[in-house]
């Protein structure tokens, strides 16, 4: 930074006026940084702290601070199977998504990127569109299509497999889960997909046209021309896919609050039940810390490898 | 020079104020009128305009008042209420149900202290014992404006078509007459499992009629604990009802207002295990907006064999309003004219259908069904508050969640009374 505004102001007049205009501009630096400087600590910054002070008390929420319990909610989190259960769905999220949505998204991504015919184009609306819904009418709307009595599916079933009873697959503990990862992948993969279509367009056309001349086939100019080109996109659609699936929430909860019997709870449905739902602000926090030490920890190895490759 | 550090400072001063200011959240406004917020959950399309008239009279007798109602849908009340209790701003005057969660408010400041008000300047009447689910520690916070029971509320005729003109008055011939309504391809019970609170009416009723009053003593404040033989023993004869699968597809992650009250309302399920409230959820709730009429009708939970319990020993609970903590006087004056007797009547008669508090509302009470629970809160021996709302907000919790696994078939009786026991010892102060 020091660097681009003594560049900027730089080369006019003596060294001593160069020194003086150097603090001046120190001044407006810092009076620019200082609004995001004080809404990072007041938004960002403070409530960590202040959370991380709750988590070492047993506290209901909204009586005084008195029970230290030290490190006995930590304890008590980590012996609840509950929460490795919740913790495990959040690696089932997270394996599914980079391993069936990504690589679905790429696909088509590599089908509606080409031209822009009006058939591409409406394809690439039709699946962006579901990412633009909210989580929760997303739920509401995925509840009705499985909905046991009158829902799509049991319509579709009644008239095509009348002998199969259908129950509902969001009130069956064993397909609950499965559900939801099927309605995440509907209202995520088209976020992912705009990603790669993005990248997919950047390509300059000529490596493409200089691969074939040189007599590669369409397999191989996929893997050593589109994919090195695509290195960022998907680097960058890995990481908000995994970050996204760690922090997943609002369409479980709309789509029965992690139930059956917490078949489809992830840590931050764990998070909201026992900790707000329950009444139990110290344990939460507790929950919240353990959460967010995950994301960073992602988040550090994530950027060291990203980091090293670029060397 | 000078003058840019000058313009330097000014946009620092100006940014760190406008920061300032807008955290410091409102100024005062110019307006006089006081503020009233005022929450509740009756969010039906039949029931929330009558909370909007009754504010809307209370303000023209106060013109200096400005009610402002927020209507929530019953989860998304708790949940919400529960986040604004943790950023100690409470809704001036807000739904209730009293019991362990309110008291948990009460210790903590959160809520004004009525008694006084409520002794000397009250124009009607509440019984004591309703009036005793809204105190704690000898101090009134609020007051229910229904108080009514839970109890088997029955489609007449189609129990009629499996040859019950009376409903099952024991446990043993209850579930006879849920194995006929199966036989004859009727859903026997509709229930909304999905949003537990439901489903938990069912063990602790088997508890209160097995144990009684005694047993719960014993295990809240005795030397007992849910461990013991009444609520092992509940959580069993639950599982025989279960394993008749009387309960409609796919109840687990059913919904209490959009599948439970609307099977009933449509007279598509036999029974169901519900408050007072019931008959106006019902009608809500179904399809034409008229529920099933003079086919509906209630009785008290089924004796057990051998339990200790009481046919006349009730678990229900009222619906109240309570005061917050910042709340003005005006909040107060307002829960007064809720609870006068012409409002509750008022109330009796529309489409909410409560059970009124106020003594001498209940001449208005026309269904005899509510005339029945009326008399039943009346003559309750022992009246036992719905377990999650009487214990401690986490217990509540691990309750619904334990009672859920009994219904999907992931947990046994004994697992389940031991996660309550664990759960409540942990908890109680």
């Amino acid at each position: 930074m020091d660097g681009k505004v003594s560049a900027i102001v730089g080369n006019n007049g003596s060294p001593g006026k160069k020194v003086q205009a150097k603090s001046h501009d120190k001044a407006l630096f810092y009076a620019l940084l200082l609004p995001a400087f004080l809404l990072v600590t007041l938004f960002i910054i403070w409530p960590v702290v202040n959370t991380v002070f709750y988590s070492f008390y047993d506290w209901n929420g909204f009586g005084p601070l008195k029970n230290f319990v030290g490190l006995k909610n930590l304890r008590t989190l980590f012996r609840d199977p509950l929460f490795w259960n919740a913790l495990r769905n959040n690696g089932i999220v997270i394996l599914f998504s980079v391993c069936v949505q990504l690589p679905i998204a790429f696909l088509l991504a590599l089908l509606v990127s080409k031209s822009s015919s009006r058939p591409t184009i409406f394809f690439r609306t039709v699946f962006f569109l579901p990412y633009i819904l909210s989580e929760i009418i997303t739920g509401v709307i995925w509840r009705f299509i499985y909905h046991p009595q009158f829902g799509l599916l049991q319509q579709i079933f009644a008239k095509f497999a009348p002998d199969y009873s259908y129950t509902g697959f969001l009130a069956d503990p064993k397909t609950v889960f499965v559900s939801i990862l099927f309605v995440i992948f509907w209202k995520y993969f088209g976020f992912h997909m705009i990603l790669y279509v993005a990248g997919l367009q950047g390509i300059p056309p000529e490596y493409h046209e200089a691969a074939l001349i040189d007599g590669a086939n369409p397999v191989q100019a996929f893997i050593y021309v589109t994919l090195p080109f695509m290195k960022n996109a998907i680097q960058m659609s890995l990481f908000f896919c995994i970050i996204g699936s760690l922090q997943v929430f609002d369409v479980i909860w709309s789509m029965g609050q992690g139930g059956p019997v917490h078949a489809a709870e992830t840590a931050v449905v764990y998070l909201y039940k026992f900790g707000i739902k329950s009444s139990k602000m110290g344990f939460g926090s507790m929950v919240a810390i353990v959460i967010f030490v995950i994301c960073l920890l992602f988040n550090v190895l994530y950027q060291r490898v990203i980091n090293r490759e670029e060397k | 020079m000078n003058m840019r550090k000058g313009i330097v400072g000014i946009v620092a001063i100006l940014m760190v104020v406008s920061l300032m200011v807008s955290c410091s959240g409102k100024t005062k406004s110019e307006n006089s009128k006081v503020t009233v917020n005022f929450w509740h959950l009756d969010s039906n399309d039949l029931h929330y305009p009558e909370w909007e008239k009754i504010a809307a009279k209370f303000m023209e007798t106060h013109p200096n008042v400005d009610i402002k109602i927020t209507v929530l849908e019953n989860e998304a009340y708790k949940s919400k209420l529960a986040t604004v209790m943790q950023s100690g701003n409470p809704p001036d005057i807000f739904r209730s149900w009293g019991g362990g969660v309110m008291n948990s408010y009460a210790e903590s400041g959160l809520l004004k202290d009525i008694t006084n008000e409520y002794k000397n300047k009250w124009d009607s009447k509440i019984g004591e014992g309703a009036v005793g689910v809204y105190s704690y520690k000898g101090k009134i916070y609020g007051l229910p404006y229904t108080m009514g029971g839970v109890g088997i509320w029955y489609n007449k005729e189609l129990l009629a078509k499996v040859g019950y003109n009376t409903p099952p008055e024991t446990w043993n011939d209850f579930l006879d007459c849920v194995k006929k309504l199966k036989a004859a391809g009727i859903t026997p019970i509709a229930l909304g499992e999905g949003d537990k609170w439901p489903g938990h009416f069912w063990w602790v009723y088997l508890a209160v009629r097995l144990g009684g009053k005694e047993a719960f003593d014993k295990a809240t404040i005795g030397n007992g604990s849910f461990n013991d033989e009444p609520f092992v023993k509940a959580g069993e004869l639950l599982q025989e009802l279960i394993a008749l699968k009387p309960f409609q597809e796919g109840f687990l992650a059913a919904t209490y207002g959009g599948d439970q009250a609307a099977l009933m309302g449509n007279g598509k399920a036999a029974m169901e295990l519900m408050g007072q409230w019931a008959p106006a959820v019902e009608i809500g709730s179904s399809a034409d907006k008229k529920g099933i009429g003079d086919k509906l009708g209630f009785m008290s939970f089924p004796a057990v064999e051998g339990g200790k319990g009481k046919l006349t020993d009730l678990m229900g609970g009222g619906d109240g309003l309570v005061i917050g903590k910042n709340a003005p006087k005006e909040a107060v004056e307002f829960l007064k004219y809720i609870t006068s007797v012409e409002n509750e009547k008022f109330l009796t008669t529309g489409p909410l259908g409560i059970v009124p508090t106020a003594i001498g509302a209940e001449t208005a009470l026309t269904d005899p069904n509510l005339v029945a629970i009326n008399k039943a809160v009346s003559q309750a021996a022992y009246f036992q508050l719905y377990y999650d709302q009487y214990l401690p907000p986490a217990t509540g919790e691990v309750v619904k969640d334990a009672t859920q696994g009994l219904f999907a078939g992931t947990m046994g009786p004994k697992e389940v009374a031991a996660a309550v026991a664990a759960s409540y010892q942990a908890e109680k102060k």
